[in-house]
C-alpha cells in the first residue's frame, strides 16, 4: 500500500477531528434527551423546541450583533495597521506592531479579567454588548492585521505610484487601485473575525451584560440535561450555517485571485 | 529651450547621500538616457523629476516652472515603471483610459482616444483583455500607451526593458526609438545597460556613486570618455601605463608600455585639464592584427603573443601581451575568411592607430 503507516495516521487524525462533529447532527435527530447509542428513533422536534425559546433568540441576535461590529472594526483596523506596517518605516515600528500582535497569544483568560477591571474599576462603565465588541475587536485585530498584512505585502508598491502618476490622489490610488486588489483579504480576515467573535466564550462571560452571548447562554443551559438536545440541535444548526459561509468566502476568495490571474497558494479557509 | 533644468540637486536619505550636486539641462524633444551602474542614483533622479520623491535641495525646472511643491499627480509627467505596474484587476482598455478618466471625456471620445493609444503600441484590439493574461513584451505596450495618452511633456521610463528577453529587447529598442520620433515627446531613459543607452539615446549621462560624470552624444561619450571610469563604463577599453614625456604647443608626447612613443593632438585632449593621468586609453578595435606584409602599412606596428581568444562569429576578441606591456590588451577583429583565427600562443604584429588614443585629466 502506498503510503503506509502515514496514510492510517491521516485517516486517523481525521476521524479525531471530525467524529465529534459528526456527532452533533446524529443526536440533533436523535428521539431522546440522552445522548447514548442505540438511537432511539428520527425526530425533528428539537428544532421545533429551538424555534420556540425566546432567550436563544436574543442570544442570537445579540451575538450577530457583536460579531458584525467587531469584525468590521477589526477589518478597519487591520487595514491601517497592515498598510502602516508594509509599506512605511516609523520609529518604534518593530515595538509597536509586536504590541499589536500579542493578544494572539496572551491567556483569553488573563485578558478578560484585566478588561473587567479596567471596565468596572477604573472607567466604571456599564457591561453591555459593546463592552465585549471592545474585547472582542482587542483579539480579532491581530488576526486581520495577519490576513491582510500577506495581502498587502503582495502588492506591487508602483501600482499605487502609477496610478498617482495618471492624476489620481493618493486616496484615490488607494480607493481605486488597492482596495480592489486587497479585497479577498478583507473579505477573509472578515469572515474569520465574525467567526472568532461568535464563538469567543471566555471574554464574553466576563464582559456581558444582561443579554448573554449565543455561547454564554449555552454553557447556561448545559445544567440542564432536558436542555442538550436542543443545544445539538442548535449546534447542527451552526454547523451548516457555517459551512454555506465558509463556502461562499472560499467562491469570492477564488474569483479574486482568478480575476487578477494569480495562482492559487492554498486558501486561508 | 531646455524643457527640464536640473539645478544643484542633493538628495540625503539619512546619512546615505543619494545624489551630489546633480546639474542638468534637456532639450525638448531628447531622447535623453541616464546610465549608471545600479546605486549610482539614475532611479532616484528620475523619481525626482516624477515628483515621487522630494530633493534635500535644489530646482527642478519643468518647461520653465519650478516644480518645488508640485505633487506627482499634478506633474507633467509620465512614468513607465520597471514593473510597468499594469493593474491587474483592470482590462487592457481600462488601463490605458485610466488616467483619462479626470478628463471627463464622452464615453465614444474616450474609447477613440485608447484605440488610438493601442494602435500606437502595435495592440490595436488588444483593449478587452485582461491586463494579467498579457505577455511581458504586451504588458510593456500596455504600460506605454496609458502614460502617452496624457500626452506628457516628459515620458520617463525607468529600467522598461530589463525584464524582456534579448531579442523581445533588442525589438523594443527599435520600437521605443521610432515611437518617440513620432510622438515627439522628450523621453528619459534610466538604463544600466551601456548598449542600450548608446542604441537609443540622443545623449547619456553616466552617473557613479550619486554624480554626474559626463553628458554627451553617444559617440561622443564611446570616443572621448572624460574620466577612466566612463571609458571602463562604455564599451571595452585598455587601459595601457603611459610617461609623459614632453609637452608643446599643446602637443603632448607619452611614452606607453609595449606601444612605444606617440603624441597626442590638442584636439585629442581632455579641455582644460593642466595635468594627465599616467595611463592611455585604447579601444579593441583600435588595434588590428597584421596579416599581410607589414611594410605596406603606414600605422605603427608592435609585436605581441596571443594569450587567449574570444570566438564570437562575426568577431574575435584576443587577448594580446605585447611586448614590453605589463597587462594584455583586448583586440576586436572582423571575421573575414580570408582572416585565419589565430590559436593561443602564436606570436602576432598589431598595428595600432594613434588617433584612436584617450588621455584622462588628472
Amino acid at each position: 500500500m502506498k503510503g503506509g503507516w502515514l496514510r492510517i495516521y491521516a485517516i486517523a487524525y481525521l476521524v479525531f477531528l471530525y467524529l465529534p462533529v459528526v456527532l452533533l447532527p446524529l443526536f440533533a435527530f436523535n428521539d431522546g434527551t440522552v445522548m447514548a447509542f442505540p438511537l432511539k428513533g428520527f425526530t425533528t422536534q428539537w428544532f421545533v423546541q429551538l424555534a420556540g425559546i425566546e432567550a436563544l433568540h436574543g442570544a442570537l441576535l445579540n451575538s450577530l450583533f457583536i460579531a458584525l461590529v467587531t469584525a468590521s472594526l477589526s477589518v478597519i483596523f487591520g487595514i491601517c495597521a497592515a498598510r502602516a506596517s508594509t509599506r512605511y518605516t516609523f520609529p518604534l515600528k518593530a515595538p509597536i506592531m509586536g504590541a499589536i500582535m500579542v493578544p494572539l497569544v496572551l491567556p483569553e483568560i488573563i485578558v478578560a479579567v484585566s478588561l473587567l477591571v479596567v471596565v468596572v474599576q477604573v472607567f466604571d462603565l456599564p457591561l453591555s454588548a459593546w463592552t465585549v465588541v471592545a474585547g472582542h475587536t482587542l483579539i480579532c485585530t491581530p488576526f486581520a492585521i495577519a490576513i491582510l498584512s500577506s495581502s498587502f505585502q503582495g502588492l506591487d508598491q508602483s501600482l499605487e505610484e502609477a496610478a498617482i502618476d495618471l492624476g489620481e490622489t493618493r486616496w484615490g490610488a488607494f480607493k481605486n487601485i488597492i482596495l480592489p486588489l486587497v479585497s479577498p483579504g478583507i473579505v477573509a480576515s472578515f469572515l474569520i473575525c465574525f467567526t472568532i467573535s461568535l464563538d469567543e466564550f471566555i471574554i464574553a462571560f466576563f464582559l456581558t451584560g444582561a443579554e448573554p452571548t449565543l455561547p454564554v447562554y449555552i454553557w447556561s443551559q448545559l445544567r440542564f440535561p432536558t436542555k442538550i438536545p436542543a443545544v445539538m440541535a442548535l449546534g447542527t444548526v451552526m454547523l451548516v450555517a457555517s459551512l454555506i459561509i465558509l463556502s461562499v468566502a472560499e467562491y469570492y476568495r477564488r474569483r479574486g485571485i482568478a480575476r487578477v490571474g494569480g495562482t492559487d497558494s492554498g486558501g486561508f479557509l | 529651450m531646455s524643457i527640464i533644468s536640473l539645478q544643484n540637486i542633493e538628495k540625503h536619505y539619512g546619512d546615505y547621500h543619494a545624489l551630489k550636486d546633480v546639474s542638468c539641462e534637456i532639450a525638448e524633444g531628447e531622447f535623453f538616457s541616464l546610465l549608471g551602474p545600479s546605486g549610482c542614483g539614475k532611479t532616484t533622479l528620475l523619481r525626482v523629476i516624477a515628483g515621487f520623491e522630494d530633493v534635500s535641495s535644489g530646482t527642478v525646472l519643468l518647461g520653465g516652472q519650478n516644480m518645488a511643491g508640485v505633487p506627482a499627480n499634478k506633474r507633467p509627467t509620465n512614468m513607465v515603471f520597471q514593473s510597468y505596474a499594469i493593474f491587474p484587476h483592470l482590462s487592457v482598455a481600462q488601463n490605458v483610459g485610466f488616467g483619462l478618466r479626470k478628463a471627463k471625456l464622452q464615453p465614444a471620445q474616450m474609447a477613440d482616444a485608447i484605440n488610438e493609444a493601442l494602435e500606437m503600441v502595435g495592440l490595436a484590439g488588444f483593449g478587452e483583455r485582461a491586463a494579467h493574461a498579457l505577455s511581458g513584451g504586451q504588458r510593456q505596450r500596455v504600460a506605454l500607451a496609458r502614460a502617452l495618452i496624457l500626452k506628457p511633456k516628459v515620458l520617463l521610463l525607468d529600467e522598461p526593458l530589463s525584464a524582456l528577453d534579448k531579442k523581445m529587447r533588442e525589438q523594443m529598442q527599435t520600437e521605443l526609438r521610432r515611437l518617440q520620433r513620432q510622438v515627439g515627446i522628450t523621453f528619459i531613459l534610466v538604463t544600466h545597460d551601456q548598449e542600450e543607452a548608446l542604441i537609443m539615446s540622443d545623449r547619456i549621462a553616466v552617473m557613479f556613486e550619486g554624480e554626474i560624470a559626463q553628458v554627451a552624444p553617444p559617440q561622443d561619450l564611446y570616443r572621448r570618455p572624460l574620466t577612466r571610469r566612463v571609458g571602463e563604463f562604455i564599451g571595452v577599453m585598455n587601459f595601457l601605463n603611459a610617461r609623459q614625456i614632453d609637452v608643446s604647443d599643446g602637443t603632448v608626447a607619452f611614452d606607453i608600455e609595449g606601444l612605444g612613443e606617440a603624441k597626442v593632438g590638442p584636439d585629442q585632449l581632455p579641455e582644460g585639464a593642466r595635468a594627465y593621468l599616467p595611463v592611455v586609453g585604447l579601444r579593441p578595435e583600435a588595434f588590428t592584427i597584421v596579416y599581410e606584409d607589414p611594410k605596406l602599412r603606414s600605422q605603427r606596428i608592435v609585436e605581441g603573443e596571443v594569450l587567449d581568444l574570444s570566438y564570437y562569429g562575426d568577431m574575435t576578441y584576443y587577448e594580446v601581451k605585447l611586448d614590453g606591456a605589463s597587462a594584455p590588451v583586448t583586440i576586436s577583429m572582423k571575421n573575414l575568411t580570408t582572416r585565419p583565427v589565430l590559436e593561443r600562443g602564436t606570436r602576432t604584429l598589431v598595428s595600432w592607430d594613434e588617433g584612436s588614443l584617450v588621455v584622462f585629466a588628472a
